[in-house]
C-alpha cells in the first residue's frame, strides 16, 4: 500500500514540478505534512545530500525520500514515479510532431506559472531557514556564508560543505 | 543492440558526472551525443533542452527520453532514462543507508547542523537568482507580481498544497489565454 502511495505522490511531483531541481523541495515539504514519511528537518538533509552527490537533484531527492520511507524498493518506486510523467509526455510529444517547437500558447502558460514557482520555492526556503536558524550562532554562520557567496563564486556544494566544516569546528 | 548499449553507457555517465542537473549536463551531452556518437546535431540538442524546459518533469529526464526515443523509439527512451537515473539510485541508496548509522555520532550531528545552515543560504541564492530571471523575462510585471504575492500568501498562511497552487495558476492562465483570443 505504501508503495502505491509513494508512486502516486512522486508521479504528481514529476507532473507538477516544472523546471525540476529546487522545484521538488516545496512538494517534499507538503509530503512531510501529509504522511509523516519523513520530518521537515529530514527534507533539509535530503536537499544537502542531493546537492552534494552526482545526478539530477530531483531524482536524488526522490530516491532518498523513497529509501527513507520504505527501504531500497521504496527508493526505486519513488524514482520511477517521478520519471514516469516525463517519459510518457516526451514520447507523446515526439510521436505527435516531427520537429517540435514550443507551442506559443503552451509556452505562455508555463511562463505564467513561473511567479508561482518562485513563491513556492521561497516558502520552502523560509521553512528550511526557520528549522536551521534557531539561535544566534547558526544565524551568524548563515550571514557569513551569504557574504562569502558574494565575494567567492563557486558551486553550491562548496558552500554547503563549508557550512558543514564550520558547524563541526564550532560544535554547532 | 549496440546502439542501446551505447545509449545506456552515455546516459549513465551523464547521470554520474552531473552535479545539480538541468543545464549542468549540457557539456557532457554535447561531447557524447554530438561529437562522439553523432546522434544529434548541436542545434537539435539545444532544441531538446528548450522542449525539456517547456514540458513538465525533470529537464535531465526529458532530454534523455528525447534522445533515446529518437534513436530506438520506446525501448531507447526507457533505456536512456533508466541509465540516467541509475547512478543516483545507487549512490543515494548507499549514502542514505550509511548516514542513518552515522547520525548517532556527536561530530556528525554538528556537521549536519552546519550543512543545514549552508542549505538555507544556497536556497536563498537560488530563489534570488530565479526571481531575478523571472522578473527580467516578464511581459506582465504587475500581474506576475500579483500572482507571486497571492501564491506566497496561500502557501505561507493558508498552508495550501503546492499541487493546488500550480493547478490554480494554470487554470487562471488558461482563462487569460481564452480571454485574449476572444478579444482579438
Amino acid at each position: 500500500m505504501i508503495f502505491v502511495k509513494l508512486f502516486y505522490e512522486f508521479f504528481l511531483i514529476g507532473l507538477f514540478a516544472i523546471g525540476g531541481g529546487a522545484m521538488t523541495i516545496p512538494f517534499l515539504f507538503d509530503l512531510s505534512d501529509k504522511y509523516h514519511w519523513f520530518t521537515a528537518q529530514e527534507v533539509t538533509n535530503m536537499v544537502a545530500i542531493s546537492e552534494s552527490t552526482p545526478g539530477p537533484i530531483g531524482i536524488n531527492m526522490a530516491t532518498y525520500a523513497g529509501y527513507n520511507t520504505a527501504g531500497i524498493l521504496g527508493g526505486i518506486i519513488a524514482t520511477t514515479g517521478l520519471v514516469m510523467p516525463s517519459l510518457i509526455i516526451i514520447i507523446l510529444v515526439s510521436r505527435a510532431l516531427k520537429t517540435f517547437e514550443c507551442n506559443p500558447n503552451f509556452n505562455f502558460l508555463l511562463k505564467s506559472l513561473q511567479p508561482a514557482v518562485v513563491a513556492l520555492v521561497l516558502n520552502a526556503t523560509i521553512q528550511i531557514a526557520q528549522l536551521s536558524l534557531n539561535s544566534l550562532l547558526p544565524f551568524l554562520i548563515f550571514a557569513f556564508i551569504l557574504i562569502f557567496m558574494r565575494f567567492y563564486k563557486t558551486g553550491s556544494v562548496f558552500y554547503i560543505m563549508l557550512a558543514g566544516v564550520i558547524g563541526y569546528a564550532l560544535k554547532l | 543492440m549496440k546502439i542501446l548499449i551505447n545509449l545506456f553507457v552515455t546516459f549513465f555517465k551523464t547521470g554520474l558526472f552531473t552535479f545539480g542537473g538541468g543545464y549542468a549536463m549540457l557539456p557532457i551531452l554535447k561531447d557524447e551525443v554530438v561529437t562522439k556518437h553523432k546522434w544529434a546535431t548541436e542545434d537539435e540538442l539545444l532544441n531538446y533542452f528548450s522542449i525539456g524546459q517547456c514540458t513538465p518533469g525533470i529537464i535531465a529526464v526529458n532530454v534523455a527520453t528525447f534522445c533515446g526515443y529518437k534513436l530506438k523509439k520506446i525501448t531507447g527512451a526507457i533505456v536512456a532514462t533508466l541509465a540516467l537515473v541509475l547512478p543516483s539510485l545507487i549512490i543515494i541508496t548507499l549514502v542514505a543507508s550509511v548516514l542513518s548509522h552515522f547520525l548517532q555520532y556527536e561530530a556528525v550531528l554538528h556537521t549536519m547542523r552546519g550543512i543545514r545552515v549552508g542549505v538555507a543560504a544556497v536556497l536563498i541564492k537560488i530563489v534570488y537568482d530565479l526571481g531575478k530571471r523571472v522578473l527580467a523575462q516578464s511581459h506582465f510585471i504587475k500581474l506576475d507580481c500579483c500572482v507571486f504575492s497571492v501564491a506566497l500568501l496561500a502557501v505561507v498562511f493558508l498552508k495550501i498544497s503546492s499541487v493546488f497552487v500550480i493547478s490554480a495558476v494554470m487554470l487562471f492562465s488558461v482563462g487569460r489565454l481564452c480571454f485574449e483570443r476572444r478579444r482579438r
